[in-house]
């Protein structure tokens, strides 16, 4: 089946456990050892303590809405997804954010809100790869 | 001695004695890359009534490098300086190019940009980061309106700021390009046009965002003894600061504060010694409407949330009490990529005073600012044509 979206890519190796968890379905983040700070994206060190001991933990999967935008047309080429659709910075119940989509929901300012809870959803695309997306929570 | 006292030996250390475009500037499927930045030199070296065999510190951003320029130009250079934040990068370099002259480490410093933004002319492919390749690509996100947009509908959200308020920015920088013969559009806009133009992602329509064009430009400084020989009169630079704060726009701390202006603001206020409401005339990089009014609130020109009045009821446009862009800014005049050098050449002609029909009378102190990213990255410069107190 051609993919509608371009696979995560170049994959490197500090970021394993977070795509080996989400081909578990579970979405996996860094956390310090030393401080306890959780965050993204994944790096050998702590960026608050600088400590070298980072470990990695299971996430609640829920956070809020950081910021959106609705895209209207493509804006690499290997994207294949029919406009519009919507883009999403997540704030993860645990500190950290990222990037990903807003799904099952109208793709319309009045129908998104900064700041409205959010719930992960697994996108599998290969065996390899499933990304983090998400959904309105109740 | 403390930092402040030796950002204060700096002050006035140095002067801008060149600028210029290159010999055109828009769409130019027929020039490199390479030959914007040398007509660029070339042109800006005259302007200062230099040679280029003057010139020994060159500095410079994106994808070629100051050893590649200084081959190009046939010169050999004492000092190179290729640091590359994004489009600020030339704002910074100004920086660096004052403390490079103040030591002696060169004495005519160039510094050029050159970009085939439209054309993509002698333009090397780019290869995605690990980073974008894993955390933003995937989900279609892909080239600045993408990453901008997200500071934008935050900024919303937080201080209710409309999609008529980021137009009205739009609208008071035509009206500058309006008088400037070598902006790209001219035509006259209103609100209406902008919130009626093409969406591309949303809450940015095409009109919310900077023209893509081809363009190089470049400017000439050397230490304020020299500068009086030069053809024109001297620009100090009065300020210069810098700062970054991240790249992933995930990694920003307040998607509506740029924590890299403010530093940049502070240091060359500080250096300069004046405060953000002393200016009569501003420069801020503008690849998107919502960037400017983000800017004035960052470096304290405007209070949090209000950046956008600044835009309101003529104070930003001709005749007004606070002229913004007046060069008609990346949304009218011209934005090859990196756009930084251009606020930098525009401040300096109105400070002496070239600027024809958008000239703002009696303008003694231009603040340029500029981002690399979005806002992940900040220059500052305070220039004058006095030296002041």
């Amino acid at each position: 089946m051609e993919l509608d979206r371009p696979l995560p890519n170049p994959i490197t190796p500090e970021a394993r456990p977070f795509w080996d968890g989400l081909r578990e379905h579970r979405l996996m983040l860094p956390r310090c050892g030393a401080c306890g700070h959780v965050f993204f994206y994944p790096r050998v060190l702590c960026p608050r303590c600088h400590a070298r001991d980072v470990g990695w933990i299971q996430a609640s999967g829920r956070g809020t809405l950081h910021a959106f935008e609705i895209g209207y047309q493509a804006f690499n080429r290997a994207w294949k997804v029919t406009p519009p659709w919507v883009l999403a910075m997540v704030e993860l119940a645990e500190g950290p954010r990222l990037l990903s989509n807003l799904v099952n929901v109208e793709p319309d300012p009045k129908a998104i809100r900064c700041d409205m809870p959010v719930r992960v959803v697994f996108h599998r695309l290969t065996d390899e790869i499933t990304l983090p997306l998400f959904e309105p929570a109740p | 001695m403390s930092a402040a006292a030796d950002l204060r030996a700096l002050r006035n250390a140095a002067c801008i004695v060149g600028v210029d475009e290159s010999d055109e500037i828009g769409n130019l499927p027929h020039k490199s890359q390479l030959t914007l930045h040398l007509e660029a030199v070339a042109n800006a070296v005259r302007d200062a009534g230099l040679r280029i065999s003057d010139v020994d510190g060159i500095f410079t951003a994106g994808q070629h490098s100051p050893a590649l320029l200084g081959e190009a130009l046939g010169i050999t250079p004492r000092y190179v300086d290729g640091t590359s934040v994004g489009g600020c990068s030339f704002i910074i370099e100004v920086g660096h190019a004052v403390a490079a002259l103040h030591h002696g480490l060169c004495d005519v410093a160039v510094v050029s940009h050159g970009e085939s933004g439209r054309s993509g002319v002698g333009v090397s492919p780019r290869r995605d980061t690990s980073l974008t390749g894993q955390y933003e690509a995937p989900f279609g996100f892909g080239g600045a309106p993408t990453f901008f947009g997200m500071l934008t509908t935050r900024h919303m959200h937080v201080y209710g700021t409309t999609l008529e308020q980021w137009a009205q920015v739009a609208v008071s920088t035509r009206r500058w390009a309006m008088l400037n013969p070598k902006a790209l559009r001219r035509e006259p806009l209103t609100v209406a046009d902008v919130l009626a133009s093409r969406p591309v992602v949303y809450p940015f329509n095409v009109l919310n965002i900077c023209l893509v064009t081809d363009a190089g430009g470049a400017v000439v400084l050397t230490r304020a003894d020299r500068a009086r020989d030069c053809a024109k009169p001297p620009v100090y630079v009065r300020g210069v600061g810098e700062g970054t704060e991240h790249v992933m726009v995930t990694q920003m701390r307040d998607l509506t504060f740029s924590e890299a202006t403010r530093l940049a603001g502070e240091k060359a206020f500080r250096m300069a010694g004046v405060g953000p409401h002393d200016f009569d005339h501003v420069m801020l990089y503008d690849a998107f409407t919502s960037g400017p009014p983000l800017m004035l609130e960052s470096l304290g020109l405007a209070g949090r949330g209000e950046g956008v009045h600044c835009f309101a009821e003529g104070r930003s446009t001709p005749g007004g009490s606070l002229p913004i862009n007046t060069n008609g800014g990346g949304l009218s005049y011209t934005h090859s990529g990196m756009y930084g050098i251009f606020p930098i050449i525009e401040a300096t002609r109105q400070l002496r005073g070239e600027c024809g029909a958008r000239q703002v009378p009696g303008v003694r102190l231009s603040l340029v600012n500029g981002m690399g990213g979005m806002l992940s990255a900040a220059g500052t410069l305070v220039l004058s044509n006095e030296v002041g107190s």
